[in-house]
């Protein structure tokens, strides 16, 4: 029985009484930003009242505090959201709720997403499920690390650049980032509108597909959402598989690269064929990734002004002063980072140099996972380079914690579906994830490849 | 000061931008009521237009269509592939810290105005192209503080913007002025000029006669009348002749016009110009379009006024007459409904009383047009029929339209009821032509006209006219003088 059935066969009230003390009796980890107790309480008593069915009737979950819902304010882990409430709610939380799953907190995160370690939150770190000096990823760190102490059974995420993969692989959970448009982003708070998607965090690929199946499908609020096309898939036999030679070089870690290998081994005697591949342009994919992203994020983030919500500067003379100290206090070091970095590879002049020559790099980086693809049905590599690394390690250098994005951000800049499953552990005990890459569309594939691979 | 010597060194050069509000339900990206026109501040706003987190647009297909029919309007292109992009810059009135629009990709490409002049020429004005875009909201500043209304905010706007093919404020009215009547009758917008429906910007610039350059150019924003795009560009004109006259020089800048002392002044230069920082919307996929969806929306664009002009100068109208039908798309179609039923000239006839009640009607009085709807074709048919056949005088005529514009009534009843039907009854004339003539004071007229001078009989038709209260028939009349007097 997976830990979602086990769920569903119980009394909704317990479920959400038993959620919320073991989410209070795990608050050292910091993985909540908000409880919706009052709420979840009422959704309950309705479910076992029979008001409320569905297939997720009285289960527990958490979501990323950058998904607006009711219950608790969406903060996004700011000072520029601090204390705002949802005046409605994102498609995502509404599909699960419309199946009877009940909200019970807001996990933590990068402040606006940008990060991943979550250090970013400007409410303080989630500590990681295995080891509390290390971090829990990010920038779903809180999703993550609630899904892997057992906390709730599900937990929702975003990734645009590997924020629910990353975590995921920190913590020992899966992870499921899916092809751009599969799930609405109507209601979550924007990062980059490219790149961004809405994913799960579960303990195994079952629970992973019955939420993304209820996540998915076209939704009208959201034009880029594709046509319904997510159905869950029996694991298909005799796969190709290419390991990307590029994500198993001297820089990734070696426990790293055993726990991949020893993946590898046992998909093929699942009895998929297992070669090794290359995707040079790769390399390339985190410049183009660190230009695109911000560019997106520069926008994005230029709502937040002051004027109609969020955090407003008090004593200012003027207009300019307005927005610049709101968004001075309101914004953390790495917001105004990347709407720095953005604001520059926008701007006349450099638009064509940086921007420009980003978005035609990203497509011959589609270009090349599309001739990959010809031949294979899934890539495989790492998650991360590393194990989760510790609380304060990279914070002093953006550049490193960038890099530890290497392995997740070309998925995303080509809109492919990527899920991290765990992998192992490393001999200091924490886990390792490794990272099933396919085709646009194939999402259940990967997902029914994971579970014959937990099963065996 | 300036002279005319001055004056006639100078070419001015003259082009366009103007921003049209499209007549759709709801607004470009949200279902919000887009008629804010007298609405309570912030009261059509949805999450969408108040930029809340995690709002996402959705592109109303209404403006596509509209979007479409303004480019058969304006003769162009329409983008198979058009796309939406960001424009930033920091506002209160701009929610999302970005405006909408389409800087790379427009939907309209292309196309030619050609806008009457007052000798009956054309001005021929290119297109460079048009886009889509949002509108902003508006602020109210009141010293101490502003207030923002985002009621206007999101609502779809196209901006046309003309190659610099105008030379003088004449031809910048002009274009102006059929810009308006090409929105209005392809329905693109409800052309509302006092609430800010088209605006346009127009950029000026003078050169030395025969300079193959172009000089400076100013920007003034935001003119909301014809009169005042004729009026800035002629003060423009003046104030750069005058610049260069002092041998100083003229700055690029965006000026404002104020309304109340006809004049310009700079608002911005150049050199505080904003970078937009443009971007691709990644939220809104590209428009993408067919020939046959495009032929099938500009099926349904009604006739124009190029196409009025054409078939009524052939029909013989004059040009004042089809400047004043034109004034309004129901009074042109009606004439042209009514050419169709009956013949020209009765076509002609209906339309020289437009020409009279718009003649008449002081500025902006509308009321000939608006009442125009519960009126059957017919009754103007059987109007201009009546004045034909000599049972209504065409002071008579007259006054029937006006009152039926006013009334609704068939014109029988009216001239009926107003007594104005003319009186073809011999005998009844008869009487009246023996009691003019019987009057001592036409006894002059009288004889000078058995004296052989023709010309007075006028003024014994007159007599029998004002003694018959306008209802005798003057040609019955004039003969029963002549058969009595001579």
């Amino acid at each position: 029985m997976t830990k979602i059935a086990d769920y569903i066969s119980k009394n909704a009230r317990q479920n959400v009484v038993e959620a919320i003390k073991r989410a209070n009796d795990n608050s050292e980890y910091h993985a909540l930003l908000s409880l919706t107790e009052e709420r979840a309480l009422e959704r309950a008593d309705a479910v076992d009242r029979g008001e409320i069915t569905g297939r997720l009737a009285g289960v527990p979950f958490v979501v990323k505090d950058n998904f607006l819902a009711f219950g608790a304010p969406t903060t996004a882990a700011s000072r520029m959201l601090e204390g705002f409430k949802a005046p409605l709610q994102a498609t995502a939380v509404e599909k699960l709720e419309a199946e009877g799953a009940i909200c019970i907190g807001k996990a933590n995160l990068d402040a606006f997403a940008h990060g991943g370690s979550t250090e970013n939150s400007a409410f303080g770190p989630t500590l990681n499920a295995y080891d509390k000096t290390k971090v829990a990823g990010g920038s779903s760190g809180g999703s993550a690390v609630v899904t892997a102490l057992d906390i709730v059974p599900f937990a929702l995420g975003s990734d645009t650049g590997g924020s629910i993969r990353q975590p995921a692989s920190f913590n020992g959970v899966v992870g499921v980032k899916p092809t751009y448009g599969t799930v609405s982003r109507y209601g979550v708070v924007a990062m980059a509108s490219s790149t961004d998607t809405i994913g799960v965090f579960t303990t195994d690929a079952y629970d992973a597909e019955l939420i993304m199946d209820i996540m998915a499908g076209k939704d009208d609020k959201d034009m880029t959402t594709l046509p319904d096309f997510f159905k869950p898939t029996a694991a298909k036999s005799g796969l190709k598989i290419g390991l990307i030679t590029e994500t198993m070089t001297d820089d990734v870690d070696l426990e790293v690269q055993q726990a991949t290998l020893a993946y590898v081994e046992r998909l093929k005697s699942a009895g998929h064929t297992v070669t090794e591949v290359t995707l040079p342009i790769v390399q390339y994919a985190l410049a183009m990734y660190y230009i695109i992203v911000p560019a997106e994020v520069s926008s994005n983030l230029a709502r937040y002004d002051g004027i109609r919500y969020g955090h407003r500067a008090e004593g200012v003379a003027n207009l300019a002063e307005l927005y610049g100290k709101s968004r001075d206090e309101g914004f953390v070091t790495e917001n105004k980072r990347r709407i720095m970095i953005g604001s520059y590879v926008l701007s006349s002049g450099f638009f064509d140099a940086y921007y420009l020559q980003a978005q035609k790099a990203r497509t011959l980086l589609v270009n090349e996972f599309n001739k990959l693809f010809a031949d294979y049905d899934v890539l495989i590599g790492p998650t991360t380079p590393t194990p989760a690394f510790g609380l304060g390690e990279n914070t002093a250098d953006p550049i490193k914690m960038y890099l530890a994005d290497i392995m997740t951000v070309p998925a995303s800049l080509a809109g492919l579906p990527a899920i991290s499953v765990p992998a192992g552990k490393s001999a200091a005990g924490l886990p390792i994830g490794v990272q099933l890459v396919g085709q646009r569309r194939s999402d259940a594939m990967l997902l029914a490849l994971a579970q014959s691979v937990e099963e065996a | 000061m300036l002279n005319d010597e001055m004056l006639k060194k100078y070419d001015m050069t003259i082009g366009i931008e103007c921003h049209v509000q499209l007549a759709t339900d709801t607004k470009l990206f949200s279902g919000a009521d887009n008629d804010a026109r007298d609405k309570a501040p912030n009261t059509v706003v949805n999450p969408i237009d108040f930029g809340l987190p995690g709002m996402l647009p959705v592109l109303n297909h209404q403006v596509i269509n509209l979007a479409i029919k303004a480019g058969k309007a304006l003769g162009s292109e329409i983008a198979h592939i058009s796309r939406f992009d960001r424009k930033h810059y920091f506002y209160p009135d701009l929610p999302k810290g970005y405006q909408t629009t389409q800087m790379y990709h427009p939907i309209i490409i292309g196309g030619l105005v050609e806008a009457p002049l007052e000798d009956g020429s054309f001005v021929k004005v290119r297109i460079h192209h048009a886009h889509i875009e949002e509108d902003a909201g508006k602020l109210t500043h009141n010293g101490e503080y502003s207030l923002v209304d985002l009621n206007r905010a999101g609502t779809p706007l196209i901006e046309i913007v003309s190659e610099p093919d105008m030379h003088s404020a004449a031809e910048a009215k002009a274009y102006a002025t059929e810009l308006y009547r090409l929105m209005t009758y392809a329905g693109v917008t409800r052309g509302d000029l006092y609430h800010g429906n088209m605006r346009f910007d127009v950029n000026i610039s003078i050169a030395p006669k025969g300079a193959t350059e172009l000089g400076k150019r100013a920007e003034v924003k935001n003119l909301n009348s014809f009169k005042s795009v004729e009026r800035a560009a002629e003060y423009e004109y003046r104030r750069q002749v005058e610049l260069l006259e002092k041998g100083e020089r003229i700055v690029q800048e965006t000026r404002g016009w104020d309304d109340a002392k006809q004049k310009t002044s700079s608002q911005r230069s150049k050199e505080d110009a904003q970078d937009y920082r443009y971007m691709p919307d990644a939220d809104i996929p590209p428009i993408v379009l067919n020939d046959a969806e495009i032929t099938r929306v500009q099926a349904t664009v009604p006739n124009l006024p190029s196409y009025y002009r054409q078939v009524w100068t052939e029909a013989g109208f004059n040009k004042d007459i089809i400047d004043a039908l034109l004034l309004s798309q129901t009074s042109a179609e009606l004439v042209e409904r009514i050419r169709g039923k009956s013949n020209s000239t009765v076509a002609k006839k209906v339309g020289f009383w437009f020409l009279k009640a718009v003649t008449q009607a002081l500025d902006g009085d509308n009321a000939v047009q608006t009442n125009l709807q519960p009126i059957p074709d017919e009754y103007f048919i059987d109007l201009a029929t009546m004045v034909q056949d000599g049972k209504l005088n065409s002071n008579a005529g007259d006054a029937v339209f006006l009152e039926m514009t006013k009334t609704s009534e068939a014109p029988v009843t009216i001239a009926e009821r107003l007594n104005l039907l003319q009186v073809s009854d011999e005998g009844a004339i008869a009487d009246v032509v023996d009691e003019v003539l019987a009057d001592p004071a036409s006894q002059q007229a009288v004889a000078d006209l058995k004296a052989g001078n023709d010309k007075v009989i006028g003024y014994l038709v007159g007599q029998v006219m004002k003694r018959s209260q306008g209802k005798a028939n003057p040609g019955l009349a004039q003969e029963l003088i002549r058969k009595k007097v001579i």
